[in-house]
């Protein structure tokens, strides 16, 4: 007798769950029936995105590049599956190279974003870099998986925590990406990935009052209406650079703190 | 002592022989009454509605053994202007305090149609011998107290000394004098349903202006299904008697959602007249927070941030 096969429901990814969309839509994309995530599942996910930003912020920076590790090994571990789902076995292959890249600069990117100040006072000065928030990322297009992980890398890795809307087109790779990322021992709520139509979602993520900072890299043409919306709470706006690997990514979503500390107490 | 108010037939305390009478409580059938109504989806106009209720209804709380003067000024502050970016947000019922911080409340509130109401009679146990219980309400009530919440004696409750309970009720009700009188029946400390039908009953024939539920100091607080319970209780001695009694749903209340929740169960419970925080109220403590979040998302259509409100 033959079998039928097991067939997998592409999901959200929220708070460490694999929810359907509370709207419970689907759409098409690539061959597949993909969740329709709502504006409200987008806020379910800004919700738990907070909810997980403390904790993540809160380990230490060699424990973060540790767990950034981690997600490069479950996916080499996937790299047929993801290749699958993108260009193929060199853009896997990239991509992983590139979360072992930013989990080395976990305990670094301090050194060199940070600072020591020289005043003109007894003291001293030191500036000190800090994650901003809750991010939203408007994932790129193309290339599936490269410009995903080249966007989500540098924001976690400086301890924020993400609302990744995943491209609409081609959002297999983030998916798979969010099976990778659940077995990574990432804290639940530090990535979180939303499915569906860009133009229900992004507005609501971009006008969010509990959302810091958005990362505009895959937004096209609704950029400048998005930024508008995100002017209210005085979000940190990134047009984030798709295949751009540097220490500055991450600077782009970290807030410079400075101290003085006087000398001789 | 003081005359107890007219009760049904068969409702009549203490009532050790008729107390069968009270009947007992379908444990199914509430819970899935209480769940099924809580699936009802309140949206726009209705839901701003609600909200807006919510807060009107709210006895604003803080039991704190670490609470000062200074915490009380700023309840106040926020209980007469709940949200100080939006004057249409209207002030809540009441702050609802420990006895000693009742002097600073009268003092913050003066002026506001937001009144005072204490907790007493050795709030959160009522472990402790009745002259002192009622020395304690008398001395809030003086200390100009609009409204006292009282604790019944579970010991005795749970022991079937009903009548101690009965007799400590009608005589805090007499030290109260003007002051409304909310009786806490604590209901996750009796166990089930039956019970929390007769001590509803009980306190309401002792002379209660409102039955309440918790003092928030227990896990397993407010319930939707047991405040159902009080509520028809609530109802069945309307029918009867024609009596009005209040109803106050306090502890794990912490979002909008739960809040509209207990409105639409009021609403179908009741009916409209209860709805009013004459009849009506929900302690709580971080649940303005979460509707005043809501209101002013229903208004400017963006989701908010706690960032943006007061922290407690």
């Amino acid at each position: 007798m033959s079998r039928l096969p097991v067939r997998k429901t592409y999901k959200l990814f929220i708070g460490g769950d694999f929810p359907r969309s509370e709207s419970g839509r689907t759409y098409e994309a690539q061959g597949q029936n993909v969740a329709r995530g709502s504006r409200k599942d987008a806020r379910d996910a800004v919700r738990a995105a907070r909810s997980g930003f403390g904790k993540w912020a809160g380990m230490t920076a060699y424990n973060r590049g540790q767990v950034l590790y981690r997600i490069a090994e479950m996916m080499e571990a996937r790299t047929a599956e993801f290749a699958e789902l993108c260009s193929g076995r060199a853009e896997v292959e990239e991509s992983i190279d590139r979360w072992v890249w930013y989990a080395g600069w976990a305990d670094k990117y301090a050194q060199v974003i940070g600072s020591s100040n020289p005043v003109a006072a007894p003291y001293f000065n030191f500036t000190f870099p800090e994650p901003t928030g809750v991010v939203a990322i408007v994932a790129p297009d193309e290339p599936s998986l490269g410009g995903l992980v080249s966007r989500i890398a540098p924001v976690i890795v400086g301890g924020n925590a993400a609302v990744v809307l995943a491209s609409e087109t081609a959002p297999l790779a983030a998916i798979e990406l969010s099976e990778a990322l659940a077995t990574a021992d990432l804290p639940g709520g530090v990535v979180n990935i939303l499915t569906g139509y860009r133009s229900e979602m992004a507005p609501w993520l971009a006008g969010h009052m509990d959302v810091n900072a958005i990362d505009l890299g895959g937004a096209d043409g609704d950029a400048p209406e998005l930024e508008r919306l995100a002017a209210d709470n005085v979000k940190r706006v990134v047009r984030g650079r798709i295949g751009e690997q540097s220490p500055y990514e991450i600077a782009a979503f970290l807030e410079l703190k400075t101290v003085w500390h006087p000398i001789g107490v | 002592m003081a005359k107890a108010p007219a009760l049904p037939t068969g409702f009549e305390l203490p009532l050790e022989p008729r107390l069968p009478r009270i009947g007992s409580v379908d444990q199914v059938a509430v819970e899935e009454r209480a769940a099924s109504l809580a699936r009802r989806s309140i949206k726009k106009d209705a839901k701003i509605f609600a909200l807006d209720l919510a807060v009107r209804m709210m006895d604003l709380t803080t039991l704190e053994g670490q609470d000062t003067p200074g915490k009380i000024a700023a309840l106040a502050s926020k209980a007469i202007r709940p949200d100080p970016a939006d004057t249409s947000v209207p002030s809540v019922a009441a702050i609802c305090v420990y006895p000693n911080l009742v002097p600073a409340a009268v003092e913050r509130v003066r002026g506001s149609s937001v009144k005072v109401a204490s907790v007493a009679t050795a709030f959160p146990s009522g472990q402790a011998p009745t002259h002192l219980k009622v020395a304690e309400v008398r001395e809030v009530v003086e200390m100009g107290a609009d409204e006292v919440d009282m604790v019944i004696d579970r010991g005795a409750f749970l022991s079937g000394r009903y009548a101690k309970v009965y007799d400590e009720i009608v005589q805090v009700k007499e030290a109260c004098g003007e002051a409304h009188l909310k009786v806490i029946l604590e209901v996750s400390e009796l166990g089930t349903y039956d019970n929390v039908r007769r001590a509803s009953l009980l306190s309401m024939a002792a002379g209660a202006d409102f039955i309440k539920t918790s003092t928030g100091k227990l896990p397993g607080a407010a319930t939707l299904p047991v405040t159902l319970v009080m509520l028809e209780a609530i109802r069945d001695v309307h029918d009867e008697t024609g009596r009005k009694v209040g109803m106050k749903p306090a502890g794990g209340i912490r979002q909008s959602k739960q809040a509209v929740q207990y409105l639409v169960q009021l609403y179908e419970t009741l009916g409209a007249e209860w709805l009013t925080p004459d009849l009506y109220r929900l302690g709580a403590s971080t649940l303005l927070n979460d509707v005043l979040m809501q209101i002013r998302k229903e208004k400017t259509g963006r989701y908010q941030s706690p960032d943006y409100f007061t922290v407690d």
